[in-house]
């Protein structure tokens, strides 16, 4: 490749005068322009007034207005006030991970490696929920969770469930709304590293003596480490923010975080304490981020 | 390892300097920051009246909160009978769908006594009192609406937060109470059944909106919610918590309850009358029940916030539909309470079995035990939502 790249240039006269270099030079600054000007406008300023907003003055008010006092106190208050909220998103947010991963992977391997030509339909058919609203689909597993619906009534049948017992408005509920609503963005990451993994490579393990197992572990897991690390990212940070899945699968004793926020904005007024908690929860996901990057190391994924 | 003690190389001071000077303008630009108080007094934020030249209105309401011609659904006779005699052309829209959220739509124009580029609103009681409270709503002219003066319901007739009906005038109320479903179980007939008995442990819902529930679980417990102290409160708050801790209520809900009463998910929970009389229509083994301990009246209420630039419009509106007829063919087609006396009558010519239901035009005996939540000042408005919130779990 690159005594291919070198080809043209050693026929082609010597790069352009240093005089039109300023403006190659400005070109890429240019073309960021647009996308920084964006989360300039959209991310950065909001997130300063976020910020802003969860160091106001606690005992302010709508009417009276929020004076800035620099009141770190907000944090604490807001931690020992919703701890329980904070660590259940965390918790349920893993225990979605781990299940949509047990399932993922293999459905993600089978696409790349093992469909054929039934590649497209099945990539088609793991993205086409996300064609209806996230909502909608949610509603629709109440539907399918409900007490009076099929599913209840054959898992009562095999007396998995006892006669009273329910579906609905449980963790379980919760937890697998998430791993549903979450599972594509797992599954496409891993599908592209996947798919790009050559089965030479697997059949040159075979021919040395690695058990199928073995192989896997050394040569098809690690080259599929940028998917999975992508993937497990993408589907952990909104799948910890999300208040959706408890908000309609669950019950109170299930809201995350998400829900504390949204109460703290909307229904109590409480501006400096929601925007702590939303800091918090950003600050949160951000160590879990960089641990796990350093964990994994793997730079391509950034 | 890098040595402790490292050299000054340019690079380092110049991205040392970048980086505290940015640190140091992000820590001023949060010091700037702060929020002025979104009080609004009727001098300080004044509107002027464009009426007489202007013959437009735009008016914000709930979904399926005004009639339509049943074959052709964008035709709604009413309101186009309004048209038609006053020449004002009204703008329509169905934007309301929650007051927390239309609240947070509403909230930085008006605070900012700035137009929201709307003439008439509808909220709900609690919202339309903070509104109120936050002097953000325009002081309609009784003179330009004698109809309302005639003919508004005496137990909608000064409430708290409007005392001279003046800030707020009901569109449609409706009650808060039980309902069940009979199909999945017995019937039901107090507060306190819903709350303790062990059949329908992890089949009940309690409404989300605090005043509807703690309401009627303030009756239940002998109180006035009209008028209760923060101990009587903290008593009821303590029923409702041992019925979540004990897993006899499933969720706190918003209108969703209705689907999950109607399938039997929820056997009985606390509901709101114009649901339940829908659900009715369509299976009779869904019944509402008027609590003995009374239920809760609410209504949502037609404002007309500050900057709105055509408030006689909007009188002239109000006053066409409290004229009796026109509240009949209204009432009709929504199912709630109607406001409006003299609209049963009106109602006996368009259909008589509705005139005689009592959840639409409630009888002296269901208004007697009917109360409306007293209005709150801000603090015991956020007291009271916080203790709330968190036996909800948020």
């Amino acid at each position: 490749m690159t005594a291919l790249a070198h080809l043209p240039t050693s026929t082609r006269p010597p790069a352009p005068p240093p005089v039109r270099r300023g403006r190659h030079r400005l070109l890429p600054y240019l073309l960021l322009l647009p996308g920084a000007a964006w989360l300039l406008v959209f991310f950065a300023l909001p997130l300063l007034q976020l910020a802003a907003a969860s160091l106001y003055d606690p005992a302010g008010s709508l009417s009276t207005g929020y004076a800035m006092t620099w009141a770190v106190g907000n944090y604490p208050d807001a931690v020992q006030a919703y701890w329980p909220q904070f660590s259940r998103s965390f918790l349920y947010a893993g225990i979605a991970l781990v299940i949509a991963l047990l399932m993922g992977y293999p459905l993600a391997y089978a696409i790349a490696q093992k469909a054929g030509r039934w590649k497209h339909l099945l990539l088609v058919a793991v993205v086409a929920p996300m064609f209806t609203s996230f909502l909608v689909r949610t509603l629709a597993w109440k539907t399918i969770l409900s007490d009076s619906g099929a599913l209840v009534g054959l898992l009562r049948d095999v007396h998995l469930l006892g006669p009273d017992g329910r579906l609905l408005a449980t963790p379980a509920a919760v937890v697998l709304g998430l791993t549903y609503n979450f599972l594509p963005f797992l599954v496409l990451p891993l599908y592209a590293s996947l798919e790009r993994l050559d089965p030479r490579l697997l059949e040159a393990a075979s021919d040395l003596y690695a058990s199928p197992l073995r192989a896997f572990a050394r040569v098809t897991l690690p080259l599929s480490l940028p998917g999975l690390t992508a993937g497990t990212l993408l589907f952990f940070i909104p799948a910890t923010g999300d208040y959706i899945n408890a908000e309609l699968l669950g019950t109170p004793n299930e809201y995350m975080v998400g829900n504390v926020i949204d109460s703290a904005f909307l229904v109590r007024l409480d501006y400096p304490q929601g925007a702590a908690l939303s800091f918090l929860l950003m600050a949160a996901i951000l160590a879990i981020v960089f641990v796990y990057l350093r964990k994994a190391g793997t730079e391509e994924v950034l | 390892m890098r040595s402790p003690l490292r050299t000054l190389t340019r690079r380092g001071l110049l991205t040392g300097t970048v980086g505290s000077a940015a640190l140091l303008a992000t820590a001023g630009a949060l010091a700037g920051c702060g929020t002025k108080g979104a009080q609004q007094t009727e001098a300080g934020c004044t509107s002027d009246d464009l009426s007489a030249t202007e013959k437009k209105l735009t008016f914000s309401n709930w979904p399926q909160y005004m009639d339509t011609d049943e074959k052709e659904r964008s035709k709604r006779p009413t309101l186009d009978a309004f048209v038609a005699a006053s020449g004002i052309q009204v703008a329509y829209t169905e934007d309301v769908n929650d007051n927390n959220e239309f609240f947070g739509k509403i909230r930085n124009q008006l605070a900012g006594c700035q137009s929201t580029g709307r003439d008439i609103m509808v909220l709900t009681d609690w919202m339309a009192a903070r509104v109120i409270r936050l002097g953000w709503a325009q002081k309609l002219d009784p003179a330009k609406m004698p109809n309302v003066a005639a003919n508004l319901l005496p137990s909608l007739r000064g409430r708290s937060f409007d005392t001279d009906n003046r800030l707020a005038i009901p569109w449609q109320s409706g009650l808060a109470g039980l309902a069940y479903n009979a199909k999945v179980t017995r019937e039901i007939r107090t507060v306190d059944e819903l709350l303790t008995r062990s059949d329908l442990k992890g089949k009940v819902t309690v409404l989300s909106e605090m005043r509807d529930t703690m309401g009627l679980l303030l009756q239940a417990g002998g109180h006035d919610p009209a008028n209760f102290t923060p101990a009587q409160f903290d008593d009821a708050l303590a029923k409702l918590k041992k019925a979540v801790d004990s897993k006899q209520i499933r969720r706190f809900t918003g209108n969703d309850y209705a689907p999950d009463l109607a399938k039997g998910d929820i056997a009985a929970c606390i509901g709101w009358s114009g649901d339940v009389i829908q659900l009715g229509f369509e299976d009779e083994k869904i019944k509402f029940v008027v609590p003995e301990s009374g239920v809760m009246l609410w209504s949502d209420n037609v404002l007309v916030p500050n900057k709105a630039t055509h408030k006689a419009n909007a009188e002239a509106l109000i006053n066409h539909y409290y004229d009796p007829a026109v509240a009949a063919k209204l009432a009709a087609f929504v199912n709630y309470i109607c406001p409006v006396q003299g609209a049963q009558a009106e109602m006996e010519k368009i259909d008589p079995d509705l005139a005689k239901n009592p959840l639409i035009f409630p009888d002296d005996a269901m208004l007697a035990k009917s109360k409306v939540f007293m209005a709150l000042d801000e603090q015991r408005e956020k007291e009271y939502e916080t203790k709330f919130q968190q036996i909800l779990g948020a």
